[in-house]
């Protein structure tokens, strides 16, 4: 690695870092209770929205009550968009006159975008309308986006309030979430990215003559918009079929340096207005530390590992000078297009420039592994971090007991209830993923997508399990997943990802808000400390690694040994 | 609970036998259903039992030898965690056995009435109901619970507390609680029956030695539900590996799937089957150990309760003091030689048989050479304290010599016609502000001077307190005294705070003050009006001499009645923690290296490159799972003294003590399989397993 691809890395993390505190501070303010910023121009707006939709502000809810409210609009969206992508055919804008898609698909794209993964089983470009893009998929996008981040808010009050039922109001959290962080941020973004060349139109395809002479048709449509808050949002689901490696969903450098930057932009600020919100921001940075100390390693191997030549490319006549380029876009290179990989799949984004089909055996697992840790680093917006908050009720669980003192966070008993639900949440992902698998090994149906021989044929169905089980929604290309059986498989493991997270963190959230808080002392387990961050993010690590080594042994790595040994 | 029990070797050859008896008898799968890790063990066990019959005509999915050896360290691996259980048990079994022959049913006179003179009948002691009125003379076994109504009498508690000296029970005050099963030395007692048959003292107690009464204690549960959540996810990992294998052997297009029996063998190496196996163990050994302090906890969640406490009130007296005040100085008035004041305070205290008195006679015979002499030869009259004139003294050849509290003095002094010296009023303020009790001496109408006595605080309590500082405990004294006096004991003694002129209002509410601000507060008491506190307090340990009603206020009870026990209370109470806590991490970390030694012995055979990852240098695949499983099965052999003794809490702050455990039970649970392991692989190819 050369000092220009640390100064790449470097420059990178430093813009992120920058906008933790700001932007994480803005946060803060908006699920606060008094009144979010730019109020005098969003207030009416929001205003209009609780009229209409019947919403007393004021009225704070229970877990229970919350949750319901989750479930419910959530359950609405998912019927809408189911049938709005059933009945493509007989709706507007739809200049390429697709038709309805099938049951199993629609109900796997549902599932999809409204549990914010945007695994796709389909081409947008092929299959979409731009009615299905803009008014099913990108809706989704916000409020599953907006979902994510109101359960972390809702988590936050439980932890900081005391001797009380209430954790907000789930309409409230939603809206705000989505009127005044998650537009104004798109909106930028939009128009940055159209200014670098990004489709934005209602236009039909065009047919265009290529430099050879042959003809070609280049799709067009509302990209813009919806990159923006694919990337913001930790959705990932690409405009066009090939996702962000498109010239016209992500054309330059800098466009892709903005994307980038929006994959880990709000789930690395949300740690800081997590620590806002409990009343001690050195809890957040902490979190966040935990997070960057798995990332950053995992970033440098990546980009070492694809720095490297190919030994599979080894005896053909190919100058492999620029590393391993398979699969990578010439204006990104190898370091922008790992950074990259490893960046979607440390968030629960999902979105691609390169095809992590074609990295390096172990560079390939990098991401894989990434994911199968639970989406909790970085993680999605919101889910990452109450994801994260999960392993942290494992791991001052498993110190409290080695200090000798009932376990405690931020002054908050952890208790068996708390540990239970911290169970679910923690053993759901990995379940699906490894049950999702095994199916799909066992099944004609599952095999039938494998495209590659040898391990890396299993690597492909666990990496796609992998990321429908944890809502990334990242593809190792290669694996043809629109099968009846990979299809409900995949759709069932989303759904259980998301709520079997969701539920269990807002009962925490529940049990934590009617306690006491203890004050700190000397006997206290510090949760800020060095030793606890380093602690937690070996717990992640750990428990991911128990879980997945054996299925990795047998897919990458094995894949890494026999390749390495010819 | 007898001395003789005190002094049980952790591995009593009686206990050990009787242990490895009911490590059989608890394979009753009703027994086994309560621990979900050693459960899956049982039940992978039973289905290579299966595998086992069904090779044995060389058929089978491996060598029977192989499926055989897997099946044998299985079972042993349930046998070895329902040892180490029968282990902890026995223990107190061996306890509860000496406890039950003071429980034998006796005979009791039933009084009509309650007075000593009514008539009576004899009724067995287990016919008594609560409100029944008995008789006890001398030499009969009390038969039930009870309080004194009448009487004073010696009783012999031994067969409860394993202390031999007799107490004093009593009718009234806080003396007046009795416990069935203890014996009358001398005199008589009139008791009031306040147990119902079989809910006695000794019945809660043998039930609480034998941990039949035993119920999970709040972070035991918590860590079930962890440890069932981690044997989950690993049995997702190895059930998932078949169909990954066979998908990988059709890749490969070489090699054989993994077989059942390897997949059992690895997921019974990664459940956390050390901990598992030795989570009830640790539970009885802790109680076990506060019963080895000779402190009875009513219920297992009061022994965790006790390491989690952040307040501890103390009483001054016994706790943080030696009981007894002792003279330390002589401050003589203006014009009054030092020697004459020791020669009449000694004097006025030769038959004053109080420590204090005691302890004047001592400190002028160590200061002025001042011989004791006989009050008989010296034709002195003594005159006692009492409560009316509030000193004590000496007639002697027409001299009066009397010492008291200062105002008793002085009113003495001055019905002698003296007055009393302004120097003497500033000698008495200042003691008071050390933290000393003052008595002035006074000869008819002339006041000698000041004897200074002083609470002596106890040798090392100090260094004592601030290890508790450090782990995060406050310490309160809880004193009776004026609070200049306690001020100054507090200083010395180095507690973080105190309750002067405690009274049992105000104790009660500085115990809600605490927990009103989240505080865990613990507390000794022993007379009836310490009820309400110990009510209160989340820890409250009574002393068994204590009232009927303070024991049953409190949730551990002290048989030594000695205050200094809260802080042994905390320290069985953290270490029980950190015993799970060290032990959970050592086996969650003990799966890396079984990791390394399973896959490449299971895969190999589809992708031989997978031997890459044979670090240790294991001989072949079967030696490196068997292995493995004996390692595994071991490992909880090895570790039962840990859980029994329980591992070493020195008080320290959380982030220190985190780091040590870390270090020890994270990294050394990393490390020692790999040696463990290749060891005994070693082994097994020198056996010829190859």
């Amino acid at each position: 690695m050369s000092g220009q691809d640390f100064a790449q890395i470097g420059f990178y993390l430093l813009v992120l870092l920058a906008a933790v505190k700001p932007l994480g501070a803005y946060a803060a303010r908006v699920y606060s209770d008094g009144n979010p910023p730019f109020d005098w121009v969003l207030g009416p707006v929001e205003r209009i929205i609780y009229r209409a939709g019947g919403v007393t502000a004021k009225a704070e809810m229970t877990w229970k009550q919350y949750a319901f409210a989750l479930l419910a609009f959530n359950g609405a969206g998912f019927l809408a968009l189911y049938f709005s992508l059933r009945l493509q055919g007989l709706l507007p804008f739809n200049p390429r006159g697709f038709v309805g898609i099938e049951p199993h698909r629609a109900f796997n794209i549902t599932a999809s975008f409204v549990t914010n993964t945007n695994w796709q089983n389909y081409g947008g470009e092929t299959t979409l309308s731009y009615f299905s893009q803009m008014v099913g998929l990108t809706v989704q996008n916000f409020v599953s986006a907006a979902t994510g981040m109101a359960v972390l808010a809702a988590l936050a009050r439980g932890i900081a309030r005391r001797g009380t039922e209430m954790i907000g109001n789930f309409w409230v959290d939603l809206t705000r979430t989505t009127l005044h962080i998650l537009l104004p941020l798109s909106a930028m973004l939009t128009i940055a990215l159209v200014s670098q060349g990004v489709v934005q139109n209602l236009s039909d395809y065009r047919p265009a003559t290529t430099l050879e002479g042959g003809q070609e048709l280049l799709p067009m449509g509302p990209a813009a918009s919806q990159i923006a808050i694919k990337q913001l949002g930790t959705n990932g689901g690409g405009f066009f079929n090939v996702n962000s490696a498109h010239p016209l969903e992500n054309p330059t450098p800098v466009s892709n340096l903005l994307q980038m930057l929006a994959i880990l932009l709000i789930p690395t600020a949300l740690c800081y207005t997590f620590g806002r919100m409990v009343g001690d921001v050195r809890q957040g940075w902490a979190l966040l530390a935990a997070m960057a100390l798995v990332f950053v390693p995992c970033v440098l191997v990546t980009v070492w590992l694809e720095s490297g030549a190919n030994p599979t490319l080894a005896d053909l006549p190919i100058d492999q000078g620029l590393g391993n380029m398979e699969g990578k876009e010439t204006r990104f290179g190898v370091v922008n297009s790992a950074l990259w990989g490893v960046s979607t799949t440390a968030a629960s984004n999902g979105s691609v420039n390169s095809m992590h089909d074609s990295f390096t055996p172990l560079g390939g697992l990098v991401p894989m592994f990434l994911m199968q840790l639970g989406e909790v680093v970085f993680g999605g917006v919101g889910s990452g971090l109450y994801g994260m908050l999960m392993f942290v009720i494992f791991s001052v669980f498993l110190a409290g007991l080695m200090v000798g003192r009932t376990p405690e966070y931020l002054g908050k008993k952890v208790e068996a209830f708390e540990v239970k639900m911290a169970s679910i949440a923690v053993l759901t992902p990995p379940a699906v993923v490894l049950l999702g698998a095994a199916i799909a090994t066992a099944t004609p149906d599952g095999l039938s997508g494998v495209q590659e021989a040898g391990p890396h044929g299993l690597s492909e169905i666990l990496y796609a399990f992998s990321s429908m089980g944890n809502n990334n929604g990242s593809a190792f290309a290669g694996y043809g997943a629109n099968t009846p059986t990979t299809n409900m498989t995949g759709a069932i493991a989303m759904l259980a990802a998301r709520y079997w997270v969701a539920l269990p963190a807002l009962a925490i959230a529940g049990s934590l808000a009617k306690k006491k808080l203890l004050p700190a002392g000397p006997g206290t387990l510090p949760t800020h400390s060095l030793l606890f961050i380093f602690f937690l993010s070996g717990v992640v690590v750990v428990v991911g690694a128990l879980a997945f080594v054996p299925a990795l042994a047998l897919g990458p790595i094995a894949e890494h040994l026999v390749v390495a040994g010819n | 609970m007898s001395t003789s029990t005190k002094e049980l070797r952790l591995f009593d050859r009686d206990i050990l036998f009787s242990a490895g008896r009911d490590a059989f008898a608890k394979l009753d799968p009703r027994v086994q259903v309560r621990n979900p890790v050693m459960f899956v063990v049982g039940a992978g066990a039973t289905l290579t039992t299966m595998l086992f019959f069904d090779s044995l005509d060389g058929q089978g999915e491996a060598p029977a030898w192989f499926i055989g050896a897997i099946t044998l360290w299985l079972w042993f691996t349930i046998l070895f965690a329902n040892f180490a259980e029968a282990m902890a048990e026995g223990r107190g079994k061996a306890q509860a056995e000496s406890l039950r022959k003071a429980r034998t049913s006796t005979a009791a006179r039933l009084l009509k009435d309650a007075r000593y003179s009514d008539d009576w009948q004899v009724v067995r002691s287990d016919e008594l109901k609560t409100g029944d009125i008995v008789l006890v003379e001398t030499d009969w076994i009390i038969p039930a619970d009870g309080e004194v109504v009448e009487g004073v009498a010696s009783v012999d508690e031994s067969a409860v507390t394993g202390e031999s000296a007799p107490v004093i029970r009593e009718s009234g005050g806080d003396r007046s609680s009795v416990t069935g099963g203890t014996k009358v030395l001398s005199d008589w007692l009139v008791i009031r029956v306040t147990s119902q048959p079989g809910e006695s003292f000794l019945d809660h107690m043998i039930a609480m030695v034998e941990g039949a009464a035993r119920q999970k204690t709040p972070n035991e549960v918590a860590l079930t539900i962890l440890l069932a959540a981690m044997t989950i996810v690993f049995l997702l990992a190895t059930v998932t590996l078949l169909p990954f294998s066979l998908f990988s052997v059709q890749a490969a297009g070489a090699g054989k799937p993994i077989t059942v029996t390897t997949l059992v063998a690895l997921l019974v190496c990664l459940i956390p089957t050390t901990i598992g196996g030795l989570l009830s163990a640790i539970g009885i050994a802790g109680m076990d150990r506060m019963l080895q302090a000779n402190v009875l906890a009513m219920s297992g969640r009061a022994v965790e309760a006790a390491g989690d406490v952040d307040v501890l009130l103390l009483d001054k007296t016994g706790t943080i003091t030696l009981g007894n005040r002792q003279a330390t100085a002589f401050v003589p008035a203006p014009g009054v030689d030092v020697k004459e004041l020791a020669d009449a305070a000694q004097l006025s205290s030769l038959s004053d048989e109080t420590p204090e008195g005691r302890s004047i006679v001592v400190l002028a015979k160590k200061s002025f050479n001042l011989r004791e002499r006989d009050i008989e030869t010296l034709g002195a009259r003594f005159v006692p304290f009492s409560a009316r004139t509030r000193m004590s003294g000496v007639d002697i050849q027409g001299l009066r010599i009397r010492k008291g509290s200062a105002d008793a003095i002085e009113k003495f002094v001055q019905n002698e016609g003296g007055s009393f010296p302004e120097a003497i009023r500033r000698s008495v303020d200042m003691i008071s502000k050390q933290g000393g009790t003052p008595l002035v001496v006074a000869e008819g109408s002339n006041t000698l001077g000041v004897i200074q006595l002083k609470d002596v605080v106890k040798g090392g309590i100090r260094e004592r307190f601030g290890e508790l500082r450090r782990a995060g405990i406050k310490t309160v004294m809880i004193t009776g005294d004026n609070p200049l006096t306690a001020a100054a004991i507090a200083a010395e003694a180095g507690v973080d705070d105190f309750l002067a002129e405690a009274t049992p209002e105000n104790k009660l509410a500085l115990i809600r003050k605490y927990q009103d601000q989240g505080r865990l507060v613990a507390m000794t008491g022993d007379g009836t009006n310490d009820a309400p506190a110990l009510a209160q307090a989340d820890v409250a340990v009574a002393m068994n001499s204590g009232t009927q009603a303070a024991k049953e206020a409190a949730n551990l009870i002290d048989l030594d009645s000695n205050p200094t026990k809260l802080l042994e209370v905390v320290r069985v109470g953290k270490q029980m923690l950190i015993t799970r806590g060290a032990l959970t991490t050592f086996s969650t970390a003990n799966d890396v290296a079984k990791y390394f030694a399973i896959i490449p012995a299971a895969f190999a055979s589809a992708y031989p490159q997978l031997n890459a990852l044979n670090v240790m240098g294991l001989a072949n695949p079967s030696s490196a799972i068997l292995a493995a499983v004996i390692f595994n099965a071991l490992i909880i052999v090895a570790l039962i003294p840990v859980a029994l003794r329980g591992v070493e809490y020195r008080p320290d702050s959380a982030d220190n003590l985190l780091r040590r455990h870390l270090l020890i039970y994270g990294l050394g649970g990393v490390a020692a399989p790999f040696l463990g392991i290749k060891i005994i692989d070693m082994i097994l190819a020198a056996g010829g397993i190859a």
